[in-house]
């Protein structure tokens, strides 16, 4: 079982496909679900306190916006732990505010700079893109290899 | 800032989304109703919210699945079911994060025609789909296509 990291992290399709392989999407859910369960201090409504900046130091300089680095605190561990990732372009749902697009930016572009198998794609826009779309991902993770 | 207690600690939330023209969310409650054994069951608009330990929840889903193994998706959520901070009862508008898996629902009748498909094809003769890295140049035909359509 290898550990994929799916962009965009909160993609339906892309945590279905993965786990229907038999291999462990690594999505923002994950990591959110780590901090709903962990006792602390309260700061709702995700649960990302002022310590996530600190921690998002590792990946982000420190006149990079706090809302970058606190996002990193989600998204670099599992870019660390990830052994291999399905990106999707210009997904629409991957919009968000200033934050969310330079994590976005920051996210990809670590992940084309770590050594790991990588898949990119667009959502398809037909039955055919569907198909095409399904057999690249299982024609992916199939050659990761370690399914359970 | 005061101190927060979590709860529902040690479990997994999972959504399960069906896009089906047999399933209704309300059949697959059913079923998992009659199959759960201590897991909490929501059901929704699109599907289910299903909350308990890990083995537990997994053992629901990988028979809700069987139902309609193309049509039904799942997907892990980070807050238990109803939690206040993210329930729409409490917000007043959509869940955050229903928009995502809003814009997604357009786009899974063709994943799920895709998994049909390959189960009847042969997947290494279908040809890759377009690869985003790759950049080409302005087809000559298409430049001047745009150029007639811009002096019309």
């Amino acid at each position: 079982m290898v550990k994929v990291f799916i962009y965009p992290a909160t993609s339906l399709i892309l945590s279905d496909l993965v786990a229907r392989y038999g291999h462990t999407p690594l999505s923002s859910a994950v990591a959110i679900r780590e901090r709903i369960q962990t006792a602390g201090l309260e700061s709702p409504p995700l649960q990302i306190t002022p310590e996530e900046p600190k921690k998002g130091l590792r990946w982000a300089a420190v006149e990079v916006p706090a809302g970058v680095r606190g996002r990193m605190s989600l998204y670099g561990p599992q870019i660390e732990a990830c052994e291999a990732a399905i990106i999707i372009n210009d997904a629409d749902l991957a919009f968000g505010c200033m934050g969310c697009a330079r994590t976005n930016e920051l996210v990809k572009f670590l992940l084309r700079q770590k050594d790991i198998p990588k898949l990119d794609l667009y959502y398809p826009k037909s039955e055919e893109e569907g198909v095409q779309f399904v057999s690249a991902i299982k024609r992916f993770l199939d050659g990761l290899g370690g399914q359970k | 800032m005061t101190e927060y207690t979590p709860v529902h600690v040690g479990t997994v939330t999972k959504y399960v989304v069906v896009e089906s023209f047999d399933i209704t969310p309300a059949d697959l409650a059913v079923r998992a109703y009659e199959i759960a054994k201590g897991a909490m069951i929501k059901e929704t608009c699109f599907g289910l919210v299903i909350n308990g330990k890990e083995e537990e929840v997994d053992r629901i889903i990988s028979e809700l699945r069987t139902i309609d193994p193309d049509h039904i998706f799942i997907k892990d959520r980070g807050f238990p079911p109803g939690d206040p901070r993210r329930c729409r009862a409490n917000l007043g508008g959509a869940r955050p994060g229903y928009h995502g898996m809003e814009q997604e629902m357009t786009i899974i009748p063709y994943v799920s025609h895709g998994l049909e498909v390959i189960q009847t094809r042969d997947i290494q003769t279908v040809p890759a789909p377009q690869n985003p890295l790759e950049h080409t140049d302005l087809d000559v035909n298409r430049l001047k296509k745009l150029i007639e359509a811009q002096e019309s």
